[in-house]
């Protein structure tokens, strides 16, 4: 049932196409004048409608791999590709949601949710001659997030958990082919955060996007994910991949499963081989 | 609680301000002080009764050099402050000649103006405005140089260019900032043309009492001092308004 090796990574088990494509890609900037060397020759293929999760320690580059594929850096060397294209800037295709909930506070939360219909092309011009039924769409997924009335509040109103969930809102409203979420549960209490992981496998199912999911929560990425990939310490390297068969939808019960656990002891495992190498090393 | 807001928001600082005047009034009697020396507050009353023509006159000119200050402070403040906010070179190389030029008492600069210039207007305008301009530049920079680098993000993530981040989440964000920093500039702008124009005009509330101190009318001097004062309450209290409706969301009632 499970499987879990250290690898250069390459899927060829899935027949469907590639969306995003890492081909050989380092990263390294300056930062407050030392060079810093974030990720290291990086391959990953991710295939539409995957759920796809990468674990790993803060500050391994996690982060910097979203932020490639949403565009908002460039690799210095290799290249990531969305569709076959090279990415050279943000894209349409790409929707992002952060670890902060980074809502606007001067806007109510339909309003928030609205915002990237303002600034995406070609929705812009559409949303601006008739916003009537953007409106709905947004309001019907506030209520696939269970926030049904909230619609009129200002972000302070909102809990953090609230918060985050517009935040997913306006993540998805522009319909993306790739949701990137960067720990968007890790501000949150533990209850919260399992409410969370159903709405999101929920909203996974029915908006059928790719979800890449960047965590430092080990069963939050099996629960989630049909692929885990587990990061190294900086430089980034993606050291293992396991694919998580459970069926869908999962429910919070499947974590107490002998499958669940003996998967989540499995990864453990190679996390503790990957620091023990650099404990070496150093 | 609607009515206890109205109470702590009007009635209270009514009642401190009427408190005062009795206090004067009664200590200026009690001690039998001159009238050249401290005006008790009815003579102060009856000189702005007997001058109200000429008081109004003179009232609407510092009224009007204020304002025509104050809005070129807004314009120049507002660029200066957009341009210093959002380049870190610019702020470098502009913020100690800022300084520096904010340290100068701009009343030593009034005879400047009047040699280029003359006495009048335009020098009571610039007064004005050079005094009452960095407090706007400075919030607004402020305003703009920290703004969150994780809002910028998710706007630049959905492919915004430069100006769409600073319409949706630049200015939405300053603008707490820059209502806080015209509040204190409208003041600011009234200390500015009264100066001008105690130094060098013959008109405004500012030589008005000069030329009454110089005749020894000093209640009417203090009466003066009383427009200035409420023509500074209502300014402000119009931009507290203004503040209110159009950033409230920074507030959280």
């Amino acid at each position: 049932m499970k499987q879990v090796w250290i690898t250069t990574v390459s899927d060829s088990s899935e027949q469907n196409e590639t969306i995003v494509e890492f081909k050989n890609v380092s990263l390294e900037y300056d930062y407050q004048g030392d060079r810093i060397h974030a990720l290291d020759g990086i391959d990953l293929t991710v295939q539409r409608g995957d759920f796809v999760a990468v674990a790993g320690p803060s500050g391994c580059g996690k982060t910097t791999l979203l932020k490639l594929i949403a565009g908002l850096i460039l690799p210095t060397q290799g290249s990531v590709e969305i569709l076959g294209k090279p990415v050279r800037g943000p894209t349409k295709l790409v929707g992002m949601a952060f670890q902060n909930p980074t809502l606007l506070p001067w806007r109510k939360t339909l309003d928030n949710v609205l915002l990237p219909l303002e600034i995406v092309q070609p929705i812009k011009s559409e949303y601006y001659k008739n916003r009537q039924p953007y409106v709905e769409k947004a309001l019907r997924l506030l209520q696939t997030v269970h926030l049904e009335g909230f619609d009129e509040k200002q972000p302070w109103q909102l809990s953090g958990g609230m918060q985050q969930r517009v935040s997913l809102c306006r993540a998805l409203i522009h319909e993306p082919d790739i949701l990137l979420l960067d720990e968007p549960f890790g501000a949150l209490d533990a209850f919260t955060r399992e409410e969370l992981w159903l709405v999101l496998q929920d909203l996974w199912i029915q908006q059928e996007c790719t979800v890449i999911l960047v965590t430092h929560d080990l069963r939050e990425a099996i629960f989630l994910a049909n692929t885990v990939y587990i990061m190294s310490n900086r430089p980034g390297k993606l050291v293992s991949q396991s694919k998580v068969t459970i069926p869908r939808p999962r429910t919070l019960e499947d974590c107490f499963t002998q499958e669940f656990t003996d998967l989540f002891h499995e990864i453990r495992h190679q996390i503790g081989i990957v620091r023990g190498e650099i404990f070496e090393e150093t | 609680m609607e009515s206890k807001g109205t109470f702590y928001d009007y009635i209270l600082p009514g009642l401190v301000i009427v408190g005062m005047f009795i206090v004067w009034e009664f200590v200026v009697r009690v001690f039998g002080i001159k009238e050249f020396i401290l005006p008790a507050p009815t003579s102060i009353w009856a000189s702005l009764i007997q001058w109200h023509d000429a008081i109004w006159g003179h009232a609407i000119q510092t009224l009007y050099t204020t304002m025509v200050g104050f809005i070129i402070a807004v314009v120049f403040g507002l660029l200066l402050g957009w341009l210093v906010g959002y380049s870190a070179i610019i702020y470098k190389a502009l913020y100690p000649l800022l300084i520096g030029f904010n340290s100068i008492p701009k009343v030593a600069l009034v005879p400047v103006l009047v040699i280029w210039f003359r006495i009048g207007t335009i020098p009571a305008i610039l007064t004005a405005f050079l005094i009452s301009f960095f407090p706007i530049a400075v919030n607004v920079a402020t305003g703009l140089a920290t703004l969150e680098p994780e809002l910028q993000d998710v706007l630049r993530s959905l492919g915004a260019n430069k100006l769409e981040i600073f319409r949706k989440v630049g200015l939405p964000r300053t603008l707490p900032y820059f209502f806080a920093s015209l509040k204190v500039a409208v003041t600011l702008a009234f200390v500015g043309s009264v100066i001008s124009e105690t130094v060098a005009s013959n008109k405004g509330v500012g030589y008005l009492m000069i030329v009454a101190s110089s005749r020894f009318e000093v209640p009417l001097v203090f009466a003066g001092l009383l427009v200035i004062a409420a023509m500074g309450i209502i300014l402000f209290a119009m931009f507290a308004f203004l503040e209110q409706r159009l950033t409230g969301w920074a507030y959280r009632q």
